[in-house]
This record gives C-alpha cells, structure tokens and sequence, in this order.
C-alpha cells in the first residue's frame, strides 16, 4: 500500500471567494481539508497608529475603513467611546438617527454577505436582489452624508446635520418596500434543495467552543447562545426599540444564514420604529468640550470665537482616562478600547475586530470539509479584511 | 457578578495575586500579579463563580518612561450573565508573560497580535509568530519609540524583500 500523501493548496490573497484579501493555507488529503492556515496581513494600514497622530474628529473617517461594507456603526463605536471619556450626554434626536443610520448599515452589510456568500455557493441570482436594494440604501446615505459607503455622518456628541425631508421620505419608502424585498430572498434559498445539501451540517461549532473562539454577532448566535451587544448593553437608546434577537440551533452554515435572514426583519423594524417616533430637537450636544460655537456667538462673543478657532486648529481635546465602548457591528462586536491622556489625539486606540476573532477561528471550522466548503465556510463567516487587518 | 466575590473567590485560592482593584463606572477592572497570573485566569474561566468564558480581546499599551513598561489588558466577558472584566498586567520587554491560549483559544490571535505590534513575547504559546506584519519587518509599531518618519522613510517598497513563512 502506498503511503497517502497531502498536498498545499494555496487559497488567496487574490481570490474572489475570500472577499477581499484573505489567504487561507489548506492542507489537502485527496478533497479533504486536514490543515488550514489563514494569513492576513495584506490590509493592514496601521489605523491604530495613525490614530494616535490624529485628532479625535479626523479619526471618524478612518472608522470607516474598518468595516466598510456597514461602515456607520463603526463611526458610532468611536464616538461612544470619545464621549465616554469626555462624558457627553447625546441628544436624543441624534442617537435615534443613529440609530437609523446603524441598522441601514447592518443591512447593506447583510445584503453584500447574502449576495456574494450564495455567488460563491453558485447561485447567481440572488446577489441581483441584494444589490438592487443595497442600491436603495446607499441613496439614503447619499442623500444624507453625501457619500455613499462611507458616511462619516456620525461625530462626536451627535451627528452631522438635521435630516432632509427626502432622507424620511426614502427611509419611509424603503421600510414599506423591504419586507416584500426579504420575501423575494426566502423564496430564492430558505427551501432551496441545493442551498440546504451545501449548507446544513457544514463548518457547525458548538456555543462552548464558539464562546471559546470569541466569536461574537451572527456566527455566535448561529450556535444559538444569545450575546447581541445592543441588548446587553444597550447604547443609543437601543432600549427603546422593540426587536428580538434570533439564535440558531446547530451553529452550522444554515443557521448562520437564518440569524442573518431574520437580522434583516428586525433591522428593518427597529429602522420602521426610529423613523415613526424621531424626536424633535437639536442633533449636536452643546457640550463645550466638543460643540462649535454657532455663528452668531462667534459674532457676539470673543471666548466663543476663541474656543472655535482653537477647535479648528488644535482640535477637541479629551481628558485623562480609560474606556471601553462596543457597538454590534454588522459582523458582531465591535470594541474601542480608548486611553486618553489629556491631548487632542488619543493615546492609544485599540480596535476590537470581530471578523479578526471569526477569522481565527476559521482552521476550526475548515478541517474534516471539502475544498468546496472551504469557500462556503468563509463566505457563512462573513468576515471584512479591512476589519481584521486594520 | 459583584466584584468583591470574584475577588474574595481569587484570594481564598492564591492569596496576594490581586495588586489593585477598579471600580469604573460601567467596567470593572483588577491588576493581578505576575507569578500567580496564569491560575488566576484559570480560575476566572473555570470557576462556577466566575465564569468569565470569553475573552473578548487583549490590549497593549506602551506607557514608555515608566519602569514596567507595558500594560497588558484581557477584556473578560461572561456569556451567562453579559458581565464584564478587565484583567491588567503590567509588564516589560524582557519579562514573557505565560500564554493563556490554553484557556481561551481567542487569545491564540490576540497574543499574536500584541507580539507583533508591540512586541511583548508570551511564553507556552502555540504559534508566537508575526500576524499583520510579515516575518522579517523589523521593529514593532505600536511602540511609542517607533518613528513615524526618519531617513528610510521615503524609500520605495520593495516587496520583494518580504519574507514569506510558507
């Protein structure tokens, strides 16, 4: 009998399945996967080290970069933890567009993982239906940030602006178009034959191990332990909002798929309600630490003309301290450690990636599967190179 | 989970590991000893009253003039009750700090990572190795001694140069 031998199979970094620039190493056994290595690496930009060159206000664009396919949530993490530190209070007008803002960011997130996870698998259409509605979304961000993917319509004690009249108008259109959109997507792949052989039972980890993995977000759910940051530790008036958390069974690809399918359902809710009861009042706290001074103080008043000509060339300083803010990201938990130490740029910023812990836990869920797997596995964990590497 | 019988759990077993206690706002943070570090995570994850089974991330902080030179920062998370806890450690660049990735296999990564970037080595780990930057990239960034700029800086990348561990 001959002596069986494996063979390495490179995967990456240019690989369309990997979504971005992720190289994964596989030890092959015939079709087997007996090994995998991940590398990453090839992302990476050093945003924690330029954040501690930065200003706090010039930090939120490169927030943005992290997780750019649900880039406003990362925006909202930051800020979090930047008036943590400084203790502002945000208005409530402003962290229910937040709100809003997030959740239309979860779901363009959730739509670009559904349309390329089921291209990927080799269903072709879907990805059609996801882009067409993630269109929808981006026109909201459009026509109220300006930009499209990132928004960096989030800042410091607030947000940018008031809304526009258009901007509710979409809202509104969309949560009324939505659920029929969902529908359309159910009918594509839930009973689908092919999708349920390709998923059930695949890349499956236990709630223990997966809790052991720091998986956090829909993978951590999919194995059906109930962890969503906005219910544990409810930020910007998430306690307001009427949703549930949906949790699978198996912790295997299918149910990760469920999770994500019925995210969408109450992403859209939640939008629906923030929508209906927007407060009225102002969208920028009037703390001194980090507000403008209005025009007409400026005019009026020789400190606020000082305070604002220091604001815009120093920029908002922030006091000595240490803080922890998480937001759930599209892709699970996303953490600002920020120390500060008095300075108008932090000290140290450490980012929590979630898709950095999803990723290491991808030689776990690849060996025993089949090198088709692989891509399905990868795709199910939905992970963003731009987040793991930073 | 209050505080003060987590710590009574840790001083009954290893008495004198536990150098300061921090109650912020909404976290809650101790700073342990180095020699009894490994158990007391052991017992932070295993013990019933406890149960801190995630361990969310692992921060590093170069405090540079003082005399240990890093903090070294394990974000504990219960899945059971959603409790927080930071773990702190201080530490330097000779010291190796014992791995817990036998405890948490998060920390695999996350230890990778803070090797990397700001070079505190660990020891019994199963992979120490570079993870965002390649093998050969000289220095650790995240140092407060790392220059942002200086006589190689403009020059052009070669990639070439890139050592590949495969």
């Amino acid at each position: 009998m001959t002596e069986r031998k494996t063979v390495t199979l490179n995967m990456g970094p240019h690989h369309p399945a990997t979504h971005g620039v992720l190289r994964v190493i596989l030890e092959l056994d015939g079709e087997t996967i007996v090994n995998a290595t991940p590398v990453i690496g090839y992302l990476h930009r050093g945003i924690e080290k330029i954040c501690e060159n930065r200003n706090y206000q010039q930090i939120i664009p490169l927030t943005d970069r992290l997780d750019y396919s649900a880039a406003s949530a990362n925006n909202i993490g930051y800020c979090l933890a930047v008036e943590k530190l400084v203790g502002i209070e945000v208005p409530k007008r402003a962290q229910y567009l937040r709100v809003i803002m997030a959740e239309l960011a979860r779901i363009m997130g959730h739509h670009l993982w559904l349309g390329t996870h089921a291209l990927d698998i080799g269903a072709m259409t879907v990805i059609f239906y996801a882009f067409r509605d993630r269109e929808m979304i981006m026109a909201i961000n459009e026509e109220i940030a300006g930009y499209r993917l990132t928004p960096s319509f989030i800042r410091i004690g607030g947000v940018a602006h008031d809304t526009t009249d258009e901007f509710i108008k979409r809202v509104r259109d969309f949560v009324k178009w939505f659920p029929k959109a969902l529908e359309g997507y159910h009918t594509l792949l839930t009973q689908n034959k092919i999708w349920t052989t390709r998923t059930m039972n695949i890349g499956a980890i236990s709630a223990e191990e997966a809790v052991n993995y720091g998986l956090t977000g829909p993978c951590l759910r999919g194995s059906g332990v109930a962890y969503d940051v906005r219910k544990a530790f409810p930020y910007s008036s998430y306690d307001d909002f009427d949703f549930q958390i949906p949790i699978g069974r198996n912790g295997d690809i299918y149910d990760r798929y469920l999770v994500r399918m019925e995210e969408f359902k109450q992403s859209i809710n939640i939008v629906g309600q923030a929508i209906e009861n927007l407060p009225a009042g102002p969208v920028q706290t009037d703390n001194p630490w980090v507000a403008n001074p209005s025009q007409a103080e400026v005019q009026n008043d020789i400190s606020a003309l000082i305070r604002r000509f220091m604001m815009h060339a120093k920029g908002a300083s922030a006091p000595e301290g240490e803080v922890y803010a998480a937001v759930e990201g599209a892709k699970g938990e996303l953490g600002f450690y920020l120390v500060g130490n008095g300075n108008e740029h932090p000290y140290r910023l450490k980012i929590r990636s979630s898709c950095f812990y999803l990723a290491s836990a991808l030689p776990r869920l690849l060996v025993g599967h089949m090198v088709a797997d692989a891509v399905a596995i990868i795709g199910s964990l939905d992970v963003v190179l731009g987040e793991i590497d930073r | 989970m209050e505080l003060k019988k987590i710590i009574n759990t840790i001083c009954e077993k290893y008495p004198g590991s536990i150098l300061k206690e921090t109650d912020r706002k909404d976290i809650k943070e101790i700073t342990v000893a180095e020699q009894s570090f490994y158990e007391v995570m052991k017992t932070l994850q295993g013990d019933e009253d406890c149960g801190f089974d995630m361990l969310t991330d692992v921060v590093g902080i170069d405090r540079m003039p003082r005399a240990p030179r890093f903090d070294l920062l394990y974000l504990l998370l219960s899945s059971k009750d959603f409790t927080r806890l930071i773990i702190r450690l201080e530490t330097d660049e000779e010291q190796e700090v014992p791995s817990v990735s036998s405890i948490w296999q998060s920390a695999n990564w996350g230890e990778r990572e803070v090797f990397d970037l700001l070079g505190i080595s660990f020891s019994n780990h199963p992979n120490l190795r570079r993870i965002l930057t390649w093998e050969n990239f000289e220095g650790h960034p995240l140092r407060k001694d790392f220059p942002l700029e200086g006589k190689d800086f403009n020059k052009p990348f070669d990639p070439k140069t890139i050592k590949d561990w495969c």
